[in-house]
């Protein structure tokens, strides 16, 4: 679990980020196709693409085609040229492998690869697809290419709790979020089923969660590029379409309804769920370990525990909802009246400071 | 069999103008006139883009209806026409649009729904943007506040809603040719609207809404129950070493009053109830010498977003409302933050605190009223 209480850059990420920008530059650039099943259309969409740079004027190539195009496919690509991919064999099985030397002798200026999720036969220059690519890019050769979902490989395992099935070949999800652009291609699960006769494919429902995968996994890379592009330019806007929920755990506060209602709320809007505490150093033995347990809690249900470290409370949190995005905070009130001679509690003046978030009030239980 | 069955209702979602919506619905269009669907076109703005108006050819045109105001010439959607030809299929565009004072409906979805209770299927387009739930958060990101909004439940009770993406940089490119808008118009909405933030920010919100439809849908289908699951499996920030008892069905309460923010307030209450699947009512405690007119605008947008509304009478305004929130077993009370107190009731409780200490086996939920 994260622990984070010093904000300031890192030299090093901010050395990396420069180093990335020059890389960038000289690299060729990746457009991603993101599909959330087979037949969806992102070949057609990919291809369509590569058309119309090619009608504009730019050198376009295809330098991988997958099974046997549709008719739709066919008429485009009979207008472009091929380098065919080089047909292998191993160990009883044909394996088409891209043609890296052929495409950097002819150095397009940008390569269309349909089928990103393949591996390379043992003993090749790269053991997978996406590592071929990687260095036709570093060769400053722009590629378009197109994936599938349950190609991804971090989210196999869900995939396969919907389908039952898991995909032979994949794709690191950091592929996705390194590329320049990533296009999901997304269409209506009806005009899926009645396509070919394949009894492989998906039953509605099943398409319906993939489906949904798809666009919060294409919202996740756009929300990171987003974050990105702000901070490499110096834009202070703290961007949030992601609901993220901060629950502040004191020894005292009714944790349990707390955390519990976070995580409900994070599972339904997708969002994302965290859990702080400020440290300070006159808890008792009794609070401290009933703290203790709060945060073991906290981390059972999956949020990501962080200890502030600040005189006041307040501050403390106030800063840490903002360097955090937070769109909704959690907080525990004793519910009595205050009398007329105590100074404003802290909740008063989180209440009145914390415009930027909504503030959920938990009332603590009693004993 | 006999009864008239409602028209099929898909929408075209996307984020920006330009990025294609119409091109796609055209598309459809034209592959549903192969296949040997009676379809028309009932409105559509061209905007003088080559590629999609040549995607109109061959495709029957429902002329449109024009309507002088203030001395000028309106042309708006003709519903009456299309409900007379009685097509198959429609096609509408610009779904969000606010017709012209004197038009029989106030808006173009209405018409979209008058030819749908016809039986006529509708195919319309429409940007993120215009979705009611959204336009704070699309106010604060990009400075604009939209005017012509769409309830939720509109675009809720859809029958299919497809998400048409394109990247910001591929629109970019599109404005630089000259494809979206003509030259000067372009370079000024690059300058302004069609910023690179702006558009990434809005597209993000376009994805994550049409998610939220599958997922309505999902859970509105025939074995809804294992929607539960289908929440869990598909997003990974939340582990699922919990499996939540059952618990009684969330109800939100929406606390209204005079101030402008209730229509923040209100948008942001249903909008977490939608997700939440909660139940969503609205009160307002009523005071002596207060803006009729204004609390009742806030009533009806309420109603309009189908919230349930009260008014209640009571001296006490956070009594008032704990009372009402327990005898109608409300879960989770939204409220705006209290007005700062004048300096000789400074030590006195405000009503949001009043309403925590009074409510204490409910949540209180004070809204954020400068969410980015």
């Amino acid at each position: 679990m994260a622990d984070r209480t010093d904000h300031r850059p890192d030299p090093e990420e901010l050395l990396r980020r420069v180093q990335a920008g020059e890389r960038r530059e000289r690299r060729g650039r990746l457009k991603v196709f993101l599909g959330y099943a087979p037949r969806v259309g992102k070949s057609f969409r990919m291809f369509d693409e590569g058309r119309r740079r090619k009608q504009r004027g730019q050198d376009v190539v295809i330098g991988a085609l997958q099974g046997s195009p549709t008719p739709d496919i066919e008429a485009i690509i009979a207008n472009f040229e091929v380098i065919p991919p080089v047909r292998e064999r191993y160990a009883g099985q044909t394996w088409d492998v891209i043609n890296l030397a052929a495409i950097f002798r002819r150095h397009p200026r940008t390569c269309l690869i349909d089928g990103l999720a393949f591996d390379n036969p043992p003993g090749s220059r790269n053991p997978y697809r996406w590592q071929d690519v990687e260095e036709l890019l570093d060769h400053g050769i722009s590629v378009i290419t197109a994936v599938n979902l349950q190609h991804i490989q971090e989210k196999q395992g869900a995939v396969e709790r919907i389908t039952g099935k898991r995909a032979a070949y994949s794709v690191p999800q950091e592929f996705l979020l390194e590329a320049d652009e990533i296009e999901v291609v997304d269409a209506p699960t009806e005009a899926l089923i009645g396509r070919g006769q394949d009894v492989s494919m998906p039953d509605p429902r099943q398409l319906a969660e993939l489906r949904e995968m798809a666009l919060l996994l294409a919202a996740d890379v756009v929300e990171r590029q987003l974050q990105g592009y702000l901070d490499d330019h110096g834009i202070a806007m703290r961007w949030g379409a992601q609901e993220r929920i901060l629950v502040c755990l004191t020894a005292r506060s009714s944790a349990r309804a707390m955390l519990e209602s976070g995580h409900r709320n994070a599972l339904r809007f997708h969002g994302a769920l965290l859990a702080a505490y400020v440290e300070h150093a006159r808890l008792n033995a009794a609070d401290q370990q009933r703290l203790n347990l709060n945060l073991d809690l906290a981390r059972e249900l999956g949020a990501e525990v962080h200890c502030l470290r600040n005189e006041d409370f307040v501050e403390a949190i106030l800063d840490f909802a903002r360097e955090q995005r937070i769109t909704q905070v959690f907080l525990g009130h004793t519910g009595r009246e205050r009398r007329w001679w105590e100074p404003r509690s802290p909740l008063d003046r989180l209440i009145d400071a914390g415009e930027d978030f909504d503030i959920r009030l938990f009332p603590h239980r009693e004993g | 069999m006999g009864e008239q069955h409602k028209g099929r209702l898909k929408v075209y979602l996307g984020y920006a103008a330009g990025v294609g919506k119409t091109y796609r619905m055209l598309e459809e269009a034209q592959e549903l006139k192969r296949q040997g669907v009676d379809i028309v076109i009932g409105y559509f703005e061209p905007h003088g883009r080559k590629e999609t108006i040549a995607m109109t050819e061959g495709l029957e045109v429902v002329p449109r209806r024009a309507i002088q105001y203030n001395n000028a010439a309106f042309e708006e959607m003709d519903t009456d026409a299309i409900l007379r030809r009685k097509p198959a299929v429609a096609l509408v565009d610009e779904f969000a649009h606010t017709n012209v004072p004197g038009s029989e409906r106030v808006k173009r979805w209405q018409d979209v729904h008058a030819l749908l209770d016809a039986g006529i299927d509708v195919i319309a387009t429409m940007n993120v943007q215009h979705l009611e739930s959204l336009n704070d958060q699309v106010w604060h990101v990009t400075g604009v506040r939209v005017r012509e909004t769409v309830p939720d439940w509109v675009i809720d009770e859809a029958d299919e809603v497809v998400f048409v993406d394109l990247t910001p940089q591929a629109l970019r490119n599109r404005l630089e040719r000259g494809v979206v808008y003509a030259a000067e118009k372009a370079q000024k909405a690059m300058d302004n609207f069609f910023t690179e933030t702006n558009l990434s920010a809005l597209r993000e919100m376009a994805m994550r809404h049409t998610a939220h439809e599958v997922e309505e849908k999902l859970s509105a289908g025939p074995d809804a129950g294992s929607a539960e699951v289908a929440v869990a499996v598909s997003n990974e920030p939340a582990s699922q070493a919990c499996a939540p008892a059952p618990r009684p069905k969330e109800r939100i309460l929406i606390c209204l009053t005079g101030n402008p923010f209730s229509a923040v307030l209100i948008r942001r209450g249903k909008r977490v109830a939608d997700y939440l699947h909660a139940d969503c009512l609205a009160i307002h405690v009523a005071q002596a010498g207060e803006e009729r007119d204004t609390i009742e605008r806030h009533l009806s947008f309420a109603r309009n977003l189908r919230i349930e509304t009260h008014v209640v009478e009571g001296p006490e305004i956070a009594r008032a409302i704990s009372d009402f929130a327990r005898q109608q077993h409300i879960t989770q009370i939204f409220m705006g933050r209290s007005a700062p107190r004048p300096w000789y009731r400074g030590l006195r409780e405000t009503v949001v605190q009043a309403v925590a200490s009074q409510s204490r086996e409910m949540q209180v939920i004070i809204v954020a009223s400068k969410r980015r």
